[in-house]
């Protein structure tokens, strides 16, 4: 099966001060589908994740190198504009944290930074990722709210309304329901499969069962080094390293 | 999107300019000080006391200011600590986590740790005049020692919240009660930071000038007496600033120099002891 | 049993600021006798020998001298804390932190004394001609900017605790939208920390306020209306601190004095009190 590629990395170093968490790594993040990042607990799955939007940037005495294509372009270039790269990606976190604001502002939030200002047109974007995000039919009558008044679960659903609303192309999750009660979690796993017709979509999480129930594409990582990666299918049934067929019966973690 | 880039780079400017501003400042007073100071000095001025005729000029020195400082400083902090330590002792071992009085203590001290000095030295003169004491070394130590007392007593309870409750409750496990879990445990755990802060509070006690004004008055006298009134370095600052003549004032950048060092030794010396003690310190 | 009497000290401890309203209340009684707190806060009459004792003056000097204090400090503790919290390496909080807390231990009378031969030259000679006017340099413009680098140290603290309460990861939220740290310090940062950041100006006013030392040396002693900045003041510690020596040969004056400190005493006290309770429960509200 042939995948058409959206992200490509290549020999990707990331060290912060002496400990290197990343090593050497070279893999392929597949178009419009979604690829789950697996491992053991800090094992550097979220260092990568945040690779993709170079969020990794702001903590002190980060080094990095190597190259990170997205569509040809590097996203890792010294050179290169923070805002625009991070324009393309939506980030989704462990934890809500909405924005200390209404609701309706916690989704225009991006728009408007980039430069949107028709009221009309903040409108239509709000409720259009509203709606996506399944979360519309119950925040419609509160929009000005302030976003702290909702649930945890809505509060995520918010964060990924606010993360489409920049119509990013790519959308990132790091453990996006680890702090979520079960029907709240199935909402955003259903959204994901919805979502994946129109995005990438790359999830970190320790949940293997998560990883069957979402994963087109596998990616294993154990303590900063990728193990393996291929298509799901193939990753649970017959894989081909010894460490990937352990992990994945549960013998380690 | 340039737009942003600049607005961005503007800030950041006004950013450094404040920045630079404040570093400036601090430079400036340290600067002025050393440089005034240091023209005024000599050995006489450190070692003499004013003798006749020293405000219009003549011969003399601030010893009776600098040695009557360091005793007032030094009464004041001792009398402070008698009440600090076991009070910071109470609210961390005796007391459990999340007690209503001890919320309330720490909330009252960090409201008493924002009152003027002056004030300090006007309920010290009600308190003087209480005891029927006159302008005293006395009178003025008990009421630096009320001015420090909260700044003393929060420093030494930052330090002792760090202690982990594990740790005393090991030593209660053992059977030790909480008065001999606070002397064989607490102290040494703390240590450094039981020093740091009384030093800190020296620190501020030594050069507080509103809170000696009523209660120690100011003499050319060394002191000898608890009894009698004493000079202080902050007082004979502002006495000698404010003579007309040249000579007395170039007097005052020395006293200013003196102080500002004596402090600085004892910053200098609270942060030794503090990388030297913290051998027994459990992390 | 030792905890009883430490309990005691502690008690007694946390009741001092009580104790020290008494006490001042107590020892004011003899002019409250005779005039009520409202014609001696209010009017402006002060002559002592008189029995007249206005504080009016004395406090619109108090007033000017800390506003101008506060509009000077707050913008640059405002952007430095910011730079310092938002924008700087490690190393350089690192290097610029003990700086700031050699400015807390400098004594007020260095202060004044750096303002006597520094910034009061300042205003007289270089200042005061820009704007078109002759001052002796002993001004509210003079203590209120050495009154603003005092109180640097206290609102820097304050403004980089309450910025520290903000979770990175809220930061990181708007970053990753596409924000620049400005936008995020602008829209998210700045928006969370203005209840903290209030109470970091309250306690500064208060600390200016009370300040005796420089404004004694600085601000002129001249009761007047200061018509500029340029004008002298008398601010109301400054006129406690000067007259103690008076006190005892007047008859009610001490009790004046006594009533000054108190209702010095009684502003402070409640700015503190209620900036503090304002705080806890902000911080309450955030761990929900």
């Amino acid at each position: 099966m042939e995948y058409k590629t959206h992200i490509r990395v290549d020999r990707l170093n990331v060290f912060f001060g002496p400990d290197q968490i990343l090593k050497d790594i070279n893999l392929v993040i597949p178009d419009k589908k979604i690829t789950v990042i697996i491992g053991p607990s800090g094992c550097g799955k979220t260092t990568l994740l945040k690779s993709f939007n170079r969020l990794i940037d702001a903590v002190d005495g980060v080094r990095f190198s190597g190259s990170i294509f997205v569509d040809d372009e590097d996203i890792l270039e010294p050179k290169s504009e923070l805002t625009h790269i991070r324009k393309k990606m939506g980030l989704l976190m462990q934890k809500p944290y909405p924005l200390p604001m209404s609701i309706y502002a916690n989704v225009a939030y991006g728009p408007r930074i980039h430069g949107t200002r028709d009221k009309r047109e903040l409108d239509r974007i709000v409720e259009t990722y509203l709606r996506k995000a399944s979360l519309w039919d119950e925040v419609k009558d509160r929009l000005h709210a302030p976003a702290t008044q909702l649930s945890l679960g809505q509060q995520q659903r918010l964060c990924l309304a606010r993360g489409l609303a920049v119509e990013p192309e790519i959308i990132l999750g790091d453990e996006p329901t680890s702090a979520l009660d079960p029907r709240s979690s199935q909402r955003i796993e259903q959204t994901f499969l919805e979502l994946k017709n129109d995005y990438t979509i790359v999830v970190v999480t320790h949940i293997l069962r998560q990883a069957r129930r979402l994963a087109d594409y596998i990616v294993f990582l154990y303590l900063g080094e990728l193990v393996e990666h291929g298509p799901a299918q193939k990753m649970f049934e017959h894989p081909e390293k010894e460490m990937t067929r352990e992990y994945m019966q549960g013998l380690i973690s | 999107m340039k737009k942003r880039r600049w607005e961005e780079r503007i800030a950041l400017g006004f950013m450094l300019i404040t920045a630079a501003i404040i570093l400036v400042s601090l430079f400036w007073i340290l600067g002025t000080i050393l440089v005034r100071g240091v023209s005024a000095l000599n050995w006489s001025m450190i070692f003499q006391t004013p003798k006749g005729g020293y405000y219009l000029g003549k011969e003399g020195g601030i010893l009776n200011a600098i040695l009557g400082s360091l005793f007032l400083a030094g009464g004041a902090t001792l009398i402070a600590l008698v009440v600090a330590l076991p009070v910071a002792f109470y609210l961390n071992v005796f007391l459990r986590n999340g007690s209503r009085l001890a919320g309330f203590a720490r909330f009252s001290l960090d409201v008493m740790s924002g009152i003027p000095s002056i004030v300090f030295g006007a309920v010290g003169f009600i308190l003087m005049t209480l005891l029927g004491l006159r302008t005293s070394l006395l009178a003025g130590m008990l009421t630096v020692a009320l001015l420090i007392l909260p700044i003393m007593i929060r420093a030494m309870d930052e330090v002792f919240r760090l202690v982990p409750r594990e740790i005393l409750e090991a030593s209660f496990a053992l059977g030790a009660n909480r008065y001999e879990t606070s002397m064989r445990v607490m102290i040494r755990q703390c240590f450094p930071g039981i020093v740091t802060a009384v030093l800190l509070a020296l620190g501020r006690g030594i050069g507080d000038a509103a809170s000696v004004l009523f209660t120690a008055g100011f003499t050319d006298h060394l002191p000898d007496s608890l009894f009698r009134p004493a000079a202080t370095l902050p007082l004979a600052i502002l006495f000698q600033v404010e003579s007309p003549l040249p000579q007395v004032q170039k007097r005052a950048y020395a006293a200013a120099l003196i102080l500002t060092l004596i402090i600085l030794i004892i910053s200098l010396v609270s942060r030794w002891i503090s990388s030297r003690f913290s051998r027994h310190i459990i992390r | 049993m030792a905890s009883r009497w430490m309990k005691g000290m502690t008690l007694a401890v946390s009741g001092l600021s009580l104790l020290m309203i008494a006490a001042l209340l107590w020892r004011s009684l003899p002019i409250l006798y005779d005039h009520s707190p409202l014609e001696l806060l209010f009017t402006t009459a002060w002559k002592p020998s008189e029995g007249r004792f206005g504080f009016w003056s004395y406090i619109i000097g108090t007033g000017w001298v800390t506003g101008v204090a506060v509009l000077l400090s707050v913008p640059l503790c405002l952007l430095t804390s910011i730079y310092l919290s938002e924008y700087a390496h490690r190393r350089v909080r690192r290097l610029i932190a003990p700086l700031i807390d050699l400015l807390a231990g400098i004594p007020s009378v260095v202060y004044g004394l750096w303002g006597i031969l520094v910034i009061v030259p300042m205003v007289e000679h270089r200042l005061a001609p820009l704007f078109g006017k002759t001052s002796s340099g002993y001004s509210v413009l003079a203590a209120g900017m050495v009154l603003a680098v005092m109180i640097v140290p206290l609102l820097i603290h304050i403004s980089l605790e309450v910025f520290q309460t903000i979770p990175r990861e809220m930061r990181e939220a708007s970053l990753a939208l596409g924000a620049t740290r400005w936008e995020t310090v602008k829209f998210v940062v700045l928006k969370k920390s203005l209840p903290g950041l209030m109470a970091a100006v309250v306690l500064g006013i208060s600390r200016a306020f009370g300040e005796t030392m420089v404004v004694l040396m600085v601000a002129g002693n001249v009761a007047i209306r200061p018509g500029s900045v340029f004008d002298p003041a008398y601010p109301l510690p400054a006129l406690i601190a000067n007259n103690y020596g008076e006190m005892l040969s007047v008859p009610k004056y001490d009790a004046a004095l006594m009533f000054a400190s108190l209702a010095l005493l009684l502003v402070i006290v409640l700015f503190n009190v209620v900036t503090r309770v304002v705080m806890m429960r902000v911080a309450a509200r955030d761990a929900r």
